[in-house]
């Protein structure tokens, strides 16, 4: 004989990386690292914005790093090791997103010095659905649209644009070749966060890069209220 | 497709839960997903069949509640639910708001389990 019985639970199903999440977030506030999670669909230009990045930040004498995220090859890394920081490949082996453990796992085997690094960048894999879930422990959730894709992206993918704390328009040097359509763009990004900040920039040409690097700067002294250098 | 990585997540919480009350067979489990979790209800539901396989939770149903995203409208100082995940505008004055109240759940809210009726099963 049986008899039936409710069992209360309430939990995140995702707790696990959660928890994870918020130690590495501690992690990070205690060495003083602005940590953003990049994402973007495959081609958006998410390792051109950041190989940009990375080499204007050591020019200013910032001490950048990055972690990133594929589903195979070390090409990404390779790549943007020419900036001169600190750079490592996670491959996913088919994963389609990071997780925070993953964060974890190679933060610990790569041994870097986390008091040593201002600003650590984590390229997430190319997809705009499944890392909208999963908390890497970031400051700074930037979501790369280029203007090759459709203007109607961010309606398409309302979760991954409303999570993101930054919208970076990239590719801007052909917006006109590819005839983007600009105000729909910004309008279908401000429908779906309003009040969400959108930064345009070209990783070619570099227009656009002071603003987004200027923006990571003030973010960084903003979330560890430190005095302008 | 990250549903089968969230389906494992999922079994995993509310098998332990079920072996800690020492039940022997789950027959629901109860979820509520918001529209803002990512997660497609009918790829879950696909993967939770999987996932669940040989677990205490083989054969239970995953009875999923879908929550609607729920905004406070400033202009009508209230929280009103949209209409759609493509704009976050007041349903009744239009007015844009991000102060989300609803919408991002993916919680195991609980389950249904059958256990014998005697707590001390005699022995043979």
């Amino acid at each position: 004989m049986s008899t039936p019985r409710i069992l209360e639970i309430r939990r995140g199903v995702l707790e696990k990386n959660d928890i994870l999440a918020h130690n590495l977030r501690d992690q990070f506030n205690a060495a003083h690292a602005l940590v953003i999670n990049l994402v973007s669909s495959p081609g958006a230009g998410k390792t051109a914005l950041l190989e940009d990045t990375l080499r204007r930040l050591i020019q200013a004498g910032h001490h950048p790093a990055a972690l990133v995220g594929d589903l195979a090859t070390d090409n990404d890394a390779n790549r943007l090791a020419r900036s001169g920081a600190p750079v490592r490949q996670i491959q996913t082996g088919g994963n389609c997103h990071l997780e925070a453990d993953m964060i974890s796992t190679h933060l610990t085997d790569w041994g870097l010095d986390l008091s040593q690094i201002e600003f650590l960048f984590i390229e997430n894999v190319g997809n705009l659905v499944c890392p909208a879930s999963y908390d890497l422990g970031e400051h700074v959730r930037a979501v790369v649209l280029s203007v090759t894709e459709g203007e109607d992206k961010p309606l398409k993918y309302p979760t991954m644009f409303h999570s993101a704390d930054i919208a970076v328009l990239t590719k801007m040097d052909i917006a006109v070749a590819v005839e983007f359509d600009k105000p729909a763009a910004l309008a279908n990004i401000q429908s779906v966060h309003p009040g969400m900040m959108v930064l345009e920039t070209s990783a070619k040409t570099g227009a656009g890069m002071d603003n987004w690097v200027q923006h990571l700067i003030t973010c960084r002294e903003n979330a560890f209220a430190l005095v302008t250098k | 497709m990250h549903e089968l990585s969230i389906a494992q997540n999922l079994v995993e919480i509310a098998n332990t839960a079920a072996q800690r009350a020492n039940v022997q067979r789950v027959t629901a489990v109860r979820l509520q997903l918001g529209a803002l979790s990512g997660v497609v209800k009918d790829s879950l539901l696909f993967c939770y069949d999987i996932a669940s396989a040989g677990t205490l939770l083989e054969g239970a149903k995953l009875l999923i509640e879908e929550l609607p995203v729920i905004i406070y409208c400033p202009q009508c100082q209230q929280t009103v639910a949209l209409e759609t995940v493509q704009a976050f505008c007041c349903p009744v004055c239009g007015t844009f708001s991000s102060d989300i109240r609803q919408g991002r759940e993916l919680e195991i809210l609980s389950l249904e389990a059958e256990e014998d009726e005697n707590e001390h099963p005699s022995h043979p």
